[in-house]
């Protein structure tokens, strides 16, 4: 007789060969590593919970160790590779093929390890398309997550930090899977539910808190006058003509410029309520004296922010927050959130070629996509209108019907023409291209394509793309603004200044922009200390951002 | 170090009465630019000292475009250059002429 329950008796008998080394479902962590290897079998698929910034570290380092007899050539598909025990794991062959989403930390690594043949590449995605796949053809058969805390029967508080952690277990508990934890601290209570206990099999208490990256964090300080006049180019030339409310932000500098720009240049010019009112966004410090001053109405965030939760907690009319007060995120949530209700993506990168395609990938580091691509761009299957989706389609096809007309999410690519070392952001070719054919990828990592982008912004000048008529057009609006790079320089200067008639390059004198008024005097806070005073103190920054 | 000069002819003299200023500061990125009123009305000279080698074109196309825009006419401008971006340099000329 055919049976239909194989995956879940294979996981109870998973379950059963575990339950020797637990008392209920607590696991002591000098035990970790024989429960992993009783629990998983050669060739899984494991996700070892690696988020943009939570780490399952104890449970690495627990997998690192395994018997390769008992626990060999796994799949592994999780959306970070962050630790460098992640890529340890590829050279000692307790994993073999991966597919996962972000390697910031660990990208030169991970490019070597790739050109070396050391790990079996699936795919490189974007953070809601891994997610999708957990669903449909990569359920994990393990999931090694991290959590703050835990009661006895196995309830999780996952805290600000929760990222990942609830699709990672919604694919694996209800798909015949085990869920493993590790945690902080073992309570009587938890603070707030966040993970119910009967989709958690086993607890690990660790030796010490799991650890967080503090991503977001940038200070005012090191913000270069060229990084404020590109940040009032946008602001005058981009936010207020479509009246961008809903929008997301990238983590550079340009932007944290812009988010410190909103009280004192956005306030002059009478925006304030008119843009930048909802955010899908991880809490940037930086973004503290504009939401002091009323400019932010709501904040969904994809993780938290070291530092941050003081703050937050005390401000809920602005973030979502759990029952306990402190801030509940959720990756998956939050990247629909700015895919389908973000009205703008502004953001950093570092290649952009001539069609305005543009990656982070280079030759010898392979950073991953994140969450850019998806924030980066236009939703196919959105339906809801707003002032300024549509403004943008009308742009796009003027002649269109207007009934039948599809808007367009604005896609912003900001920088300064020069990036670190003066390595120019204009390229007539992408690094990804020569990286795809290197490794024989049937697609090179992208991480925005040029038919997204609708705007290039630089202190040069912005360039409308969704004005442009032809790829030649596109390619000198383009050229018009990369400065004094090798692209920039060979630019068509006739058609450059015919393209600036029409106003699809506007210089800062024809936004009313006087570059010399560029001045670090206009950054609401001009250090971290400011930001804490901002806050009334109640932003406590990590030590590596303080100097006082 | 490399030393690179310019010398431009000028369309009109620099506005402003100072004999001399100077914006800027050597640091990495960034640089300090002298600018003194010691020439005829009708010349403009530029000499830089820099870090980064091999930027020559670059630094041609930034000087060209800056005496087009601003005709600083009898400046004579001294630039000690810690590889700042090209946009940094404008900004500091720009800023030059207008300190003086």
């Amino acid at each position: 007789m055919t049976s239909w329950q194989n995956n879940r008796a294979a996981r109870d008998a998973r379950i059963a060969a575990g339950a020797g080394l637990a008392r209920g479902k607590l696991v002591k962590a000098q035990d970790v590593t024989r429960l992993l290897e009783a629990v998983i079998r050669p060739g899984d698929r494991v996700c070892l919970e690696g988020d943009n910034q939570k780490q399952a570290d104890l449970l690495s380092r627990a997998l690192l160790a395994v018997d390769l007899s008992r626990v060999k050539d796994l799949h592994m598909v999780q959306s970070g590779v962050v630790l460098p025990e992640h890529l340890d794991l590829f050279d000692r062959g307790v994993a073999k093929r991966l597919d996962y989403a972000y390697s910031g930390p660990q990208s030169a690594r991970i490019a070597r390890m790739l050109f070396g043949g050391k790990i079996e590449l699936g795919a490189i995605h974007t953070y809601l398309e891994l997610f999708a796949r957990y669903f449909i053809d990569l359920t994990p058969q393990v999931a090694l997550i991290a959590a703050v805390s835990a009661d006895r029967e196995g309830n999780l508080y996952t805290g600000p930090n929760t990222e990942d952690t609830p699709t990672v277990v919604e694919a694996t508990a209800f798909k015949d899977g085990v869920v493993i934890a590790q945690v902080n601290e073992i309570v009587e209570t938890v603070p707030r539910v966040d993970i119910p206990a009967d989709r958690v099999h086993f607890i690990v208490k660790a030796d010490k808190p799991f650890f967080v990256e503090p991503l977001f964090t940038r200070d005012p300080a090191a913000i270069t006058e060229g990084q404020i006049l590109t940040a009032m180019l946008a602001i005058k030339g981009v936010y207020a003509p479509y009246g961008v409310q809903r929008l997301n932000h990238g983590i550079g500098f340009s932007t944290a410029a812009i988010e410190l720009l909103l009280p004192t240049f956005g306030e002059r010019l009478g925006l304030k309520g008119r843009i930048a009112t909802h955010f899908a966004l991880n809490p940037h410090p930086a973004l503290i004296p504009a939401i002091e001053s009323g400019w932010v109405r709501q904040i969904h965030s994809f993780g938290s922010e070291v530092g941050m939760d003081d703050y937050i907690r005390a401000r809920s009319d602005i973030y979502f927050t759990g029952p306990d007060g402190s801030l509940r995120s959720n990756r998956a949530f939050c990247q629909t959130a700015g895919l389908y209700a973000g009205d703008m993506f502004i953001g950093s990168t570092l290649q952009i070629d001539l069609q305005g395609n543009s990656s982070t990938i280079t030759t010898s580091r392979i950073a991953g996509f994140g969450g850019a691509p998806n924030m980066g761009a236009d939703a196919r299957g959105r339906r809801h209108p707003s002032e300024s989706w549509l403004k943008a389609g009308a742009e796009a096809d003027p002649d269109g019907s207007p009934p039948m007309r599809r808007g367009r999410k604005l896609v912003v690519q900001i920088g300064e023409t020069f990036g670190d070392k003066n390595v120019p952001l204009f390229v007539e070719r992408l690094d990804a291209i020569e990286l795809a054919e290197k490794l024989k990828l049937d697609l090179a990592p992208v991480m925005i394509y040029g038919d997204d982008v609708t705007h290039v912004v630089t202190e040069e000048g912005v360039a409308n793309l969704l004005l442009c008529r032809t790829a030649q057009e596109r390619e000198q609006a383009i050229r018009g603004v990369a400065g004094y790079t090798d692209v920039g320089r060979r630019r068509d200067h006739g058609m450059v200044s015919r393209l600036r008639e029409r106003g699809v390059i506007r210089r800062p004198e024809d936004l009313g922009i006087n570059p010399l008024d560029a001045d670090r005097s206009l950054l609401a806070a001009r250090s971290i200390k400011d930001l804490v005073r901002w806050s009334g103190g109640l932003y406590a920054p990590p030590s590596k951002f303080r100097n006082w | 170090m490399e030393d690179i000069s310019f010398r431009h002819p000028a369309r009109a003299r620099a506005s402003g009465t100072k004999r001399s200023a100077i914006v800027g500061v050597v640091a990495s990125g960034n640089l300090e630019v002298l600018v003194e009123r010691v020439l005829p009305d009708a010349e403009c000279a530029v000499d830089i000292k820099t870090a980064a080698i091999g930027f020559g074109e670059v630094w041609s196309a930034v000087i060209g475009d800056f005496v087009e825009r601003y005709s600083p006419g009898g400046l004579r401008f001294s630039i000690n250059d810690g590889g700042a971006r090209p946009d940094t340099v404008s900004l500091r000329l720009a800023q030059a002429v207008r300190l003086i």
